[in-house]
């Protein structure tokens, strides 16, 4: 379980914009192992997401190196390394939720029997099964978002990149997926890599707690979490979780500097 | 229900005001009609009377005012005189006639539904190059625009003249009109909604590496089918007046806009007005029925209709 499958080194990004360059990140490095759930978190404006979007290939650093699975974010896309799952369920809302599941095994070319098969299998996994011929706004908000992770689970990347995946969500749907998200998390393997600014939800979900801080876009601490894999709702309580949670909130305060 | 009710309130406001402005504005020739039937009228100049409004003129003879309705050529018909017209052209005529609106009205809207096609096709297809090549959204959009400033009345003839030179007649130069107008409400609503995916969308498709085929085809067009009705609306009543538009300056012999002509020039306003109804009727029922496919296709594909 050492394996690193995603590897940073010293990456910079600059925007430029008509208000002059934005540094998004300076000088990331950081080493996600096989199996992790890591989480990225930090207040607006502090890389975590382009830190995703970098992983994914949607964006490209300035500078540094980045590798996942020991390819370039464009490789390791190619060839299925991962999943996204964004802000939005971003459904099409003229697809039933099974032919949402089904469109990336449409746009890579899987067989209409193993696409069945996989929708069937993906659907169970977030609890959705039956509902594949529902359309989107037949269903709510927390639902959607499975369905959407269920398309990013559809067509088996080891990788699974979550970017604020429950942000727009109340707190009780987001406690039950997050929930529903430890137990896929452990019954997959997957690695997950996951952007929240919610610290309960990063203490609760994570392996590993990587803490940024803006302007410019940097790893302010590194935690890995001594809670066990084996998380109940009500672990939020021990006097572990609150220590961990303690230890973020002065990382972000930290990282604020004198600007809060 | 509660569309049809304010609907029929305004139809209903504009038949009243109708129905009282035909007293004034026929006043004067159903006074001189009446006077040389022998009725008396005040004044009895007829010259005296062009000094009077018409409102003046009939509140002064009530007994001419049922008599302005039933005017052979009147300055302005009656609704009930239209209808009967209407009537009488369309179901009491046989369908060959020359006179029979239904005839008139199948030479403009098969010149109007070619139009319309060729329209929607171009319009389709410039939207996809504007949104798909960046040389195209530079130099095509400013002269789709361009185009629209053009008065179609100063164009029609000379498409139709120029076409008629080189032997191309009969509906093709008409439809060519109809296409010239129909083809921006669908550029500009295309290009629009083939651009409606939002950069969410957009990136999901990257993380799939899918290519633009698929992405237009899985994305793009489905997006834009909701702004494509729209447009389409617009386009088919654009593509009426345009085939209409393209019977007038050439003295073509059937249509709508042939009908209209023959009515003002040989003084027969009720040809004019009946043509004029006509088409209007069939605009909306076109619009009627590009709605109803709207409601079945965007049902189909899953999408609440407002």
């Amino acid at each position: 379980m050492t394996d690193t499958v995603i590897r940073a080194q010293h990456l910079d990004l600059t925007f430029e914009t008509n208000d002059g360059p934005v540094h998004a990140l300076k000088d990331v490095s950081l080493d996600i192992q096989k199996g992790d759930f890591v989480s990225f978190i930090g207040p607006s404006g502090c890389g975590k997401t382009t830190f995703l979007r970098c992983i994914a290939g949607l964006e490209q650093p300035t500078d540094g190196k980045i590798s996942v699975n020991g390819m370039t974010p464009d490789e390791a896309r190619r060839a299925r390394a991962y999943g996204y799952v964004f802000q939005a369920a971003g459904l099409y809302p003229w697809r039933t939720i099974g032919r949402n599941v089904k469109l990336p095994l449409e746009i890579m070319g899987f067989s209409r029997a193993e696409q069945n098969e996989r929708m069937n299998r993906v659907l169970e996994l977030v609890d959705l099964a039956g509902f594949e011929k529902k359309f989107p706004w037949q269903l709510s908000g927390g639902m959607q978002q499975r369905a959407s992770i269920a398309r990013a689970l559809a067509f088996d990347a080891d990788i699974l990149l979550m970017d604020e995946p429950f942000g727009a969500l109340d707190e009780i749907v987001r406690d039950h997926l997050n929930e529903q998200l430890l137990s896929l998390w452990a019954r997959t393997e997957k690695t997950i890599g996951f952007v929240t600014h919610s610290i309960p939800e990063a203490v609760y979900l994570s392996t590993k707690i990587v803490v940024m801080s803006p302007r410019p876009g940097r790893i302010s601490d590194v935690i890995e979490s001594p809670l066990p894999k084996e998380r109940p709702l009500d672990i939020r309580d021990t006097p572990e979780f609150i220590e961990i949670a303690h230890r973020v909130r002065d990382g972000l305060r930290a990282g604020h500097g004198n600007e809060v | 229900m509660n569309r049809i009710l304010p609907a029929l309130t305004v139809v209903a406001i504009i038949l009243a005001f109708w129905t009282l402005a035909v007293i004034p504005m026929n006043a004067h020739i159903t006074a001189d009609q009446a006077q040389r039937s022998g009725l008396e009228i005040t004044p009895e100049e007829p010259a005296a009377r062009q000094d009077i409004s018409g409102l003046a003129l009939a509140l002064r003879n009530p007994q001419i005012i049922p008599l302005t309705y039933t005017q052979t050529r009147p300055r302005l018909p009656s609704p009930h005189q239209v209808a009967v017209e209407l009537w009488e052209t369309t179901v009491k005529k046989k369908v060959t006639s020359k006179r029979s609106l239904v005839y008139h009205g199948w030479v403009t809207l098969s010149a109007t539904l070619l139009g319309f096609a060729i329209g929607t096709g171009l319009g389709i297809l410039l939207a996809i190059g504007i949104v798909y090549n960046r040389t195209m959204d530079k130099s095509v959009m400013p002269w789709a625009i361009t185009s629209q400033t053009i008065p179609i009345l100063a164009l029609a003839p000379m498409v139709i003249v120029m076409l008629g030179s080189i032997g191309i007649q009969g509906l093709l130069p008409k439809a060519i009109i109809s296409a010239y107008l129909s083809f921006f409400p669908v550029v500009v609503g295309m290009v629009k909604g083939l651009r409606s995916p939002d950069a969410m969308q957009l990136d999901l498709l990257r993380t799939y590496s899918a290519n633009k085929n698929q992405g237009f085809w899985k994305l793009r067009l489905p997006s834009s089918i909701p702004y494509l009705f729209a447009s389409l609306k617009i386009g088919i009543s654009a593509s009426l007046v345009g085939a209409i538009v393209g019977e007038l300056p050439t003295g073509a012999r059937a249509g709508f806009g042939a009908r209209m002509l023959v009515g003002d020039q040989y003084g027969q306003p009720l040809v004019t007005w009946a043509a004029l109804f006509a088409a209007a009727i069939t605009a909306a029922a076109l619009v009627a029925i590009l709605s109803l496919i709207e409601r079945q296709t965007l049902r189909s594909m899953g999408m609440k209709t407002a």
